[in-house]
């Protein structure tokens, strides 16, 4: 088995090669597992691995296929974001709080793989509880970027984003909250989608905030996300939030795309508010290039606005630390998780235990949602900010009267450098200016490889074009974003050196 | 100055569903300490509240029950702070929009000292669904709390009233009158030891005559209607000697200590939280259609003032008894089965409300319980009616009923209580009478009616109490004129 063949394959591609015994799951699994042992310590993408229990489904998977009733996913190695509670497996969401926390049952995403017979590689490095755009806040250590190791993953999917980029598993899960998918796709060089909200079930994800939180695939192509979608997508009762309607086969478009021009007759709205002051403009214009070649596949462009979208990160900062000061608040150190070793009472442990369990970037956003909440301020922030957000989404609602799908750059550049915003945390939010609009709409938004820019460095580095779509849409942004993968090899492109 | 004293009250039902309000763990009372906390209850990462249906047609039924507006559309709100009991670090309960609007119940104040009995309506302000918190436990484990989570969770409708009780009396009334419809409807086994009825009063004073209320506080869970009239009442009196006193009140939560039977307030630090309630953004909004509301309604049983009502106009009786029936469904249940097994309505009424609830309330028993069943009340009543027993040799027979001592015919054969109708026997015994007491007719022809009544009296005596009184009467009117 070559190697470098295995891990660039799509998952349909290792599907082939499992169904075909050239290869078993085993097999495969110990391969990546191999490539983990040799990269993890230095990318730090992986912050769990439990070899017998990755091993374990590996041979189920051998038998399964053997029996004659393997899926799509069956065999195939995948790594989970450290949010999704995994039964018996170190669950930590990056956070000293849970640093030795084992989950006693499965996430909803986690259920769904397991029952399509898909492998569980480990689980990745994330910023702490999520809150991060470059996995800096982790209390597990950053993430290298696999294309400059000086450089930052994005975040909060970083380790998901870095294990995909390095090809450390077939393809991974991440959740995006403000952009947690797509900015890391972005600045890693790979295709991400963040479902429309309440497409996949958040039971067993540990919340950030829950009115913005959702899980999604991290795969190198659309038609990898498509197959994995297949898996993630659906309604679960568990969820008050999951929506009920049919199942739906994500791939089934993806081959329908022929001639010349595909997408003739696509209406793709480009909001000025995206290609102005903030964009870097290398970045900009590998996103021009890109909606360029989409012309050559028969779209045709539509300027649109999106007039409250610089609103965004203020209503954001809002919303989401009003959330997670909530959702936060049973990491109090009395049933799990980190309690201090010595406390005066029952507030000094409450006190002791938090300060001791959270990292500065998830203080500081308990803070603000504490504050935003109070007596007070509710009416001035937590109620303008919900308006805010109607009026957001409202945008969106005006725009797809003008076009089908909406593109621009998914981030305002390409990975910075490690420290670089570490003090810094507006600059840092800014990095989501771009993506965290759909998220406040419900709307979902995609990553995909777009080409590279020039940096302050000497490389260059990957871009990412954000692909929105409308509710319940993803078939369709699948399918725009498979037919530029046909005609264009950005998607195919590794980081050097880890061949 | 004459004070009046105003309370409100918020009452904490537990709903009698099979699961939690948000998950499927158990609700079972007395469970070994977290054997019914699933991981939801337990809070753990991750996990997602889930809305039981159960829970909010309880909460329909009561709205029905009141009168109330159900909300088309009702909000769950997060309630923020911290305690080792509350494992979310929050509560789950409705804040701006609850499922249960304005509703109004009729209450039936009993005769006090100084006072008839009266009917009063109160208000009731609003009604929503809540969950539970666990139960910090202390001394279980040796040098520790503990906590036990079996309780968090459990659903709970939290009833509140207008400010509209003048006295304790009032309050207790509505509690009791409260307390057995969320039972007559099912919503509520009603069981106060085991917390499934917790009443929160509150009470302020102001000058007789003035509208501003005055400074309230809050007594807390409340958990017997005995500790609720004494609570109140100390209270009151505290706050009006406060005042008098020339102190002020200030807003508190206190609480009821039936050792010393008096109120004391609570850390005033519990009054400081801010508890930054806001839309729980993992359940929407609950929506309650006509539909919705149209089916549960479907399932209720008549309720208390129809059945009330029902009484008046179908057995001829008084409002008054008609609503004392109605207090309980288990009283209102036995008084129809009563009536069903040949008893006329107005005696079964009375001896219902009168023999058989002294007694047992004298034994500190619950209807349902009665060792007297209301078949055998309806035979009692009949060997009344066809006058084959007096009403005294009837509480015999009751007495005997109630240990047990076989069924009415058997019991008035065996203790000889069948009374004298034959006409000839009692003719005699009064000759008898009349021979032994000559003073006595003579005071009767003498215009004395008393008399009479005497020699009636003495008929009965030499009959061992068996003869007809009102054969009796008739005969020794005829006698005497």
């Amino acid at each position: 088995m070559i190697n470098s063949s295995l891990i660039n394959s799509s998952l349909t591609q290792l599907s082939h090669m499992l169904a075909s015994k050239q290869i078993s799951s085993v097999e495969m699994t110990q391969s990546f597992l191999a490539r983990i042992q040799q990269y993890n310590p230095t990318i730090n993408a992986y912050i769990a691995l439990d070899e017998e229990k990755t091993m374990a489904q590996a041979a189920a998977a051998d038998a399964r296929i053997a029996a004659g009733n393997a899926e799509p996913l069956t065999g195939i190695p995948f790594a989970q974001k450290d949010i999704f509670c995994a039964k018996g497996w170190k669950t930590t969401c990056g956070s000293k709080m849970l640093a030795n926390f084992v989950a006693p049952y499965d996430a909803h995403v986690i259920s769904q793989f397991d029952a399509a017979g898909a492998v569980n590689l480990g689980k990745t490095n994330m910023d702490e509880f999520a809150m991060g755009s470059s996995n800096e806040t982790s209390y597990f250590g950053g993430v290298k970027n696999p294309w400059d190791f000086d450089r930052v993953p994005g975040g909060s999917s970083g380790g998901s984003a870095a294990a995909v980029a390095a090809r450390l598993c077939a393809a991974a899960t991440g959740t995006d909250t403000g952009g947690s998918i797509r900015q890391p796709a972005s600045l890693c060089g790979f295709t991400g989608l963040k479902p429309t909200y309440g497409l996949v079930s958040r039971y067993g994800m540990i919340a950030f905030a829950s009115s913005l939180d959702q899980a999604g695939p991290m795969a190198k192509s659309a038609e990898d996300c498509a197959l994995m979608m297949n898996v993630m997508a659906g309604f679960d009762a568990r969820d008050s939030t999951s929506l009920d309607r049919p199942k739906e086969d994500y791939t089934r478009g993806l081959n329908a795309l022929s001639g010349d021009q595909p997408l003739k007759g696509l209406r793709i709205g480009l909001p000025k508010e995206y290609f102005a002051e903030g964009l870097d403009a290398n970045v900009a214009k590998v996103v021009q290039d890109a909606i360029a070649e989409y012309r050559k596949l028969g779209a045709e462009t539509v300027d649109i606005s999106l007039p409250n979208s610089q609103l965004s990160i203020p209503v954001y900062y809002v919303l989401a630390p009003a959330e997670a000061s909530s959702n936060l608040s049973r990491y109090d150190g009395v049933r799990y998780g980190h309690r201090a070793a010595e406390y005066d009472d029952l507030m000094d442990m409450y006190m002791k235990s938090r300060a001791e369990g959270f990292g500065a970037e998830v203080k500081r956003r308990i803070l603000i949602g504490t504050y935003v909440l109070s007596a007070g301020y509710y009416d001035a922030y937590y109620l303008k900010a919900q308006q805010i957000r109607r009026l957001i989404a409202q945008d969106f609602t005006e725009a797809f009267k003008q076009c089908d799908i909406i593109m621009g750059p998914t981030a305002p550049s390409t990975a910075f450098k490690a420290g670089e915003k570490a003090d810094d945390p507006v600059a840092m939010y800014l990095q989501d200016v771009y993506t965290i609009a759909t998220n406040l709409a419900g709307l979902p938004g995609m990553s995909i490889p777009a080409g590279f820019a020039a940096n302050s460095g000497d490389k260059t580095l990957p871009v990412g074009l954000q692909i929105i779509g409308n509710y319940f849409d993803e078939a369709r942004m699948l399918d725009v974003a498979h037919a530029y993968q046909l005609t264009t090899d950005w998607h195919t492109q590794m980081p050097a050196g880890l061949e | 100055m004459e004070w009046e004293v105003v309370i409100g009250l918020e009452t904490h039902t537990q709903l009698k569903t099979n699961t939690k309000i948000f998950s499927g763990a158990s609700t079972t009372y007395g469970a070994e300490p977290n054997t019914q906390a699933c991981e939801v209850s337990i809070a753990l990462p991750g996990v997602l509240p889930v809305l039981n249906k159960q829970a909010v047609e309880c909460a329909i039924q009561f709205g029905l029950a009141i009168d109330a507006e159900i909300a088309p559309r009702s909000v769950f709100a997060r309630k923020n702070y911290f305690y080792p009991d509350l494992p979310k670090g929050y509560q789950i309960s409705q804040y701006e929009l609850p499922v249960v609007g304005k509703g109004k119940l009729t209450i039936q104040v009993p005769a006090g000292k100084h006072s008839e009995a009266y009917e009063k309506t109160i208000h009731i302000t609003r009604a929503h669904l809540e969950e539970d918190a666990g139960k910090s436990v202390h001394g279980a484990v040796e040098g520790m709390s503990g906590i036990d989570l079996n309780r968090a969770g459990t659903p709970l409708l939290e009833i509140v009233t207008e400010p509209d009780m003048r006295s304790a009396a009032e309050a207790v009334a509505y509690a009791k009158k409260l307390h057995e419809l969320v039972q007559w409807i099912g919503i509520c086994d009603g069981n106060m030891q085991e917390g499934s009825f917790r009443c929160d009063v509150n009470v302020s004073v102001r000058p007789k005559g003035t509208e501003k209320l005055g400074t309230r506080r809050e007594i807390k869970n409340l958990n017997s209607f005995k500790f609720m009239q004494q609570a109140i009442e100390y209270e009151t009196q505290w706050q009006i000697d406060t005042l008098e006193d020339g102190g002020k009140i200030q807003q508190a939560t206190v609480l009821f200590n039936p050792d010393t039977g008096e109120t004391r307030a609570m850390r005033s630090k519990e009054e400081a939280n801010d508890y930054r309630y806001f839309p729980d953004p993992d359940l929407l909004p609950l929506i309650v259609t006509e539909e919705d509301k149209a089916r549960v309604k479907a399932t209720m049983p008549e309720l208390p003032e129809a059945m009330k009502a029902r009484f008046e106009a179908d057995y001829g009786l008084s409002a008054y008894d008609a609503a004392a029936l109605t207090a309980s469904r288990d009283m209102a249940d036995y008084f129809v089965a009563a009536v069903q097994a040949g008893a006329e309505a107005k005696p079964a009424a009375n001896w219902v409300m009168g023999t058989l609830s002294a007694k047992l309330n004298a034994e500190e028993k619950a209807i349902a319980d009665s060792p007297v069943s209301a078949q055998q009340l309806a035979q009692l009543l009949k060997r009344i009616q066809d006058n084959t027993i007096s009403n005294n040799a009837a509480k015999q027979v009751f007495e005997a009923l109630w240990l047990a001592e076989g069924e009415v015919d058997e019991i008035i054969a065996s203790k000889g209580l069948k009374q004298e109708s034959d006409s000839g026997a009692i003719e005699a015994i009064i000759d008898g009478v009349l021979a032994a007491n000559p003073a006595m007719v003579e005071e009767f022809k003498a215009g004395k009616e008393k008399a009479f009544n005497a020699l009636v009296g003495q008929a009965m005596k030499a009959s061992k109490g068996k003869a007809n009184p009102a054969q009796v009467n008739e005969i020794l009117k005829k006698k005497l004129t």
